[in-house]
């Protein structure tokens, strides 16, 4: 079983430049990808009945969407560069969520974007990378 | 049913008649008239006594319904309470369902939809009214009531309609057709109808006029006062903007800050409670006193027992069925899961939350008892216990939190609104979802429903507290009477189900995730 690296991925700009990152890394090391896409979610939040009615519609369209839109091209592309690459689309907190899919993938080491999207939120909240970089169970690299 | 059919025919007359001189009259006095002269015949028959009593059929109904749904589940809503809490927790949630409408979020919005002016103006009304006393009979037919929410959020779970595009569909109507067709028992589709014109009434009149009546009070208590119409217009329009305009934002940031306004409310609630911590021991006095006395009130203890029955039902709806639809869009595997999270709803809504609107009224001595005899005073008309300015319904509830904190009038007053509002928004849905069932799914039908709607926010703001109460009270009961006799009918599915599922959760094949 080769060694695998996750990447945690999504529309920016600077998970393009991990995704770079980390495809050169896996060919360097002839480690397996895992990109995760993981869509910000809490059981714990608060939602009107129209909401509750069409979360099951929605959920399958995100789903899609992240499927055919986002994941779908990159595993084409990698598989284009001759790099074993699988998927993790799941529905939680980011980084929590990442730690689990390192763990369950038994995944040597992670990359991810320095997203930076909203700084006022990432001020008040902690960025993703921030939080992951701290709750990791192995090696972050924080792609710029 | 013929007298229905008749007075139905009646009231477009009625209107009119009522109408004519009342010309001159102010436009708050004109709708107030024809709106009391157009219902008053469906209050009255909701409302009868038992012959040669002065109790309603109705409160009995509610309560006989509570309690043989509580016996025949073996005391559901206390053995199952610790579990309930460990499903909102997500304890028992399929992690590869994240993303899915949870537990929790299911019991927030229902929460939403119930939590509102009952807790704070329905308490008081039924304090001002039953005195002290009626806090008691509230509290328990809150803990009763969770019974019948059990049983009928189970059967909304089970029996709800899923489409191919993954919508969902639940409630009394669906169950009612579905769950007595299952039986074989004839008659669930006449139950469903009727069911849905009483949920298209009780969305108009509970969960529509009475809260724009007492939004309305609330804010021309705060800033002075002035035409009801106005705050009906002015609601009616951000109404209009939400349920036809589209504009989620409004309802979205609602449900966020309604939860908060709840937990502000009820910690103000505990504060002033314990400033007043000589006076606790005092207050529960009155309460078990008021409850088997009635303490000099008008009808005496039967009076305390009725007002106490009757705002714990309307605040709570157990029973009503209203709660069904809202509880349906969970993902679950197990219906009977929701009707376990549905059972903590009466208990935050009315042990919880009622209760401390009625102890703050109270300790803060807003009733004004006779020094001598220990006996409360009643106003004039010898309908309510005179209170300290004349206060009734919300104005009530304000007078006794300002009390103690002046600022608190305009946090009331702006959690009135919410409340208010977030309620508005729920039985929009709920009276929609009746109405879609009637006329069937279409855009043009709904934007006619979606118009009415907005038509009585403005009619319940500018009528008087007492028509629109009545009538509030009448059509939210109204549902009870249908929903309640098919719970009566499909209970036996009910216990199948927590059977099964009890002795899964024993066996382990049920398991914690978390």
């Amino acid at each position: 079983m080769s060694r695998k690296i996750v990447l945690g991925f999504d529309d920016s700009e600077s998970a393009k430049s991990a995704l770079a990152f980390a495809s050169g890394l896996a060919k360097v090391e002839g480690a397996d990808l895992v990109i995760a896409h993981v869509l910000e979610w809490s059981p714990y939040s608060f939602l009107t009945p129209e909401e509750l009615e069409e979360r099951h519609k929605r959920r399958k369209e995100e789903l899609d969407r992240a499927e055919k839109a986002l994941l779908g091209p990159v595993i084409e592309e990698l598989g284009q560069q001759g790099i074993n690459a699988s998927t993790e689309l799941r529905y939680g907190h980011i980084a929590e969520t990442l730690c689990k899919i390192i763990e369950e993938t038994s995944a040597s080491q992670v990359v991810i974007g320095r997203t930076g999207h909203s700084s006022l939120s990432s001020r008040l909240f902690g960025s993703v990378a921030g939080s992951l970089a701290q709750a990791s169970p192995v090696p972050v690299t924080i792609v710029p | 049913m013929n007298n229905l059919l008749r007075a139905l025919m009646l009231t477009p007359a009625a209107l009119l008649l009522a109408t004519a001189p009342a010309l001159a009259q102010s436009i708050d006095e004109r709708v107030n008239e024809i709106f009391a002269s157009s219902t008053g015949w469906f209050v009255s028959l909701i409302f009868s006594p038992f012959p040669g009593t002065n109790f309603p059929w109705i409160v009995a109904w509610l309560v006989i319904a509570a309690t043989i749904f509580t016996v025949y589940f073996g005391l559901i809503q206390f053995r199952a309470f610790p579990h309930s809490i460990a499903l909102v927790r997500g304890d028992y949630s399929d992690p590869n369902d994240a993303g899915e409408v949870s537990h929790f979020q299911a019991l927030a919005t229902a929460l939403s939809g119930t939590v509102g002016l009952g807790n704070i103006a329905g308490v008081a009304v039924a304090v001002g009214i039953g005195g002290p006393g009626a806090t008691f009979w509230m509290i328990l037919a809150g803990l009763m009531g969770m019974a019948s929410k059990f049983t009928e959020c189970t059967l909304g779970v089970k029996y709800r309609n899923e489409y191919e595009d993954g919508t969902v569909s639940g409630g009394p109507m669906y169950y009612l057709t579905k769950g007595f067709d299952e039986r074989g028992i004839p008659a669930g589709r006449f139950l469903a109808v009727l069911f849905s014109i009483f949920c298209i009434l009780g969305a108009l009149g509970g969960g529509n006029m009475f809260q724009a009546n007492q939004a309305h009070a609330q804010i021309s208590n705060v800033v002075g006062d002035y035409p009801g119409w106005i705050t009906g217009l002015v609601f009616a329009a951000i109404v209009f903007a939400v349920i036809i305009g589209g504009l989620k934002s409004i309802a979205s940031v609602t449900e966020k800050v309604v939860p908060f306004m709840g937990i502000l409310y009820v910690l103000t609630a505990i504060v002033i409670i314990l400033m007043n911590a000589d006076k606790i021991g005092w207050a529960f006095g009155q309460i078990f006193e008021g409850a088997f006395t009635g303490l000099g009130i008008a009808g005496g203890f039967v009076g305390a027992l009725i007002q106490g029955f009757k705002r714990a039902a309307f605040s709570n709806e157990a029973g009503v069925g209203s709660a069904a639809i809202a509880h349906s869009a969970v993902r679950t595997k197990e219906p009977i899961t929701e009707g376990f999270v549905s059972l903590l709803e009466p208990f935050i809504d009315t042990v919880v939350i009622c209760t401390m609107t009625a102890l703050v009224i109270i300790i803060t001595g807003q009733l004004i008892s006779d020094p001598n005899t220990g006996l409360y005073l009643l106003n004039e008309g010898g309908t309510a216990i005179q209170t300290v300015d004349g206060n009734s319904g919300v104005a009530l509830t304000s007078a006794a939190f300002s009390s103690a904190f002046g600022w608190f009038q305009y946090v009331l007053a702006i959690a009135v609104i919410l409340f208010a509002f977030s309620t508005m928004i729920s039985w929009s849905y709920y009276g929609l979802k009746a109405w879609t069932f009637l006329f069937g799914e279409g855009k043009n039908k709904e934007i006619v429903f979606k118009v009415i709607f907005c038509v009585f926010v403005i009619i319940g703001a500018a009528a008087n507290l007492g028509p629109v109460i009545d009538f509030s009270d009448a059509a939210i009961f109204a549902m009870a009477v249908v929903n309640i006799i098919g719970l009566y009918f499909l209970m036996p599915i009910v216990k199948a189900e927590l059977q099964s599922y009890l002795s899964r959760l024993k066996s382990g094949e049920i398991r914690k995730y978390n």
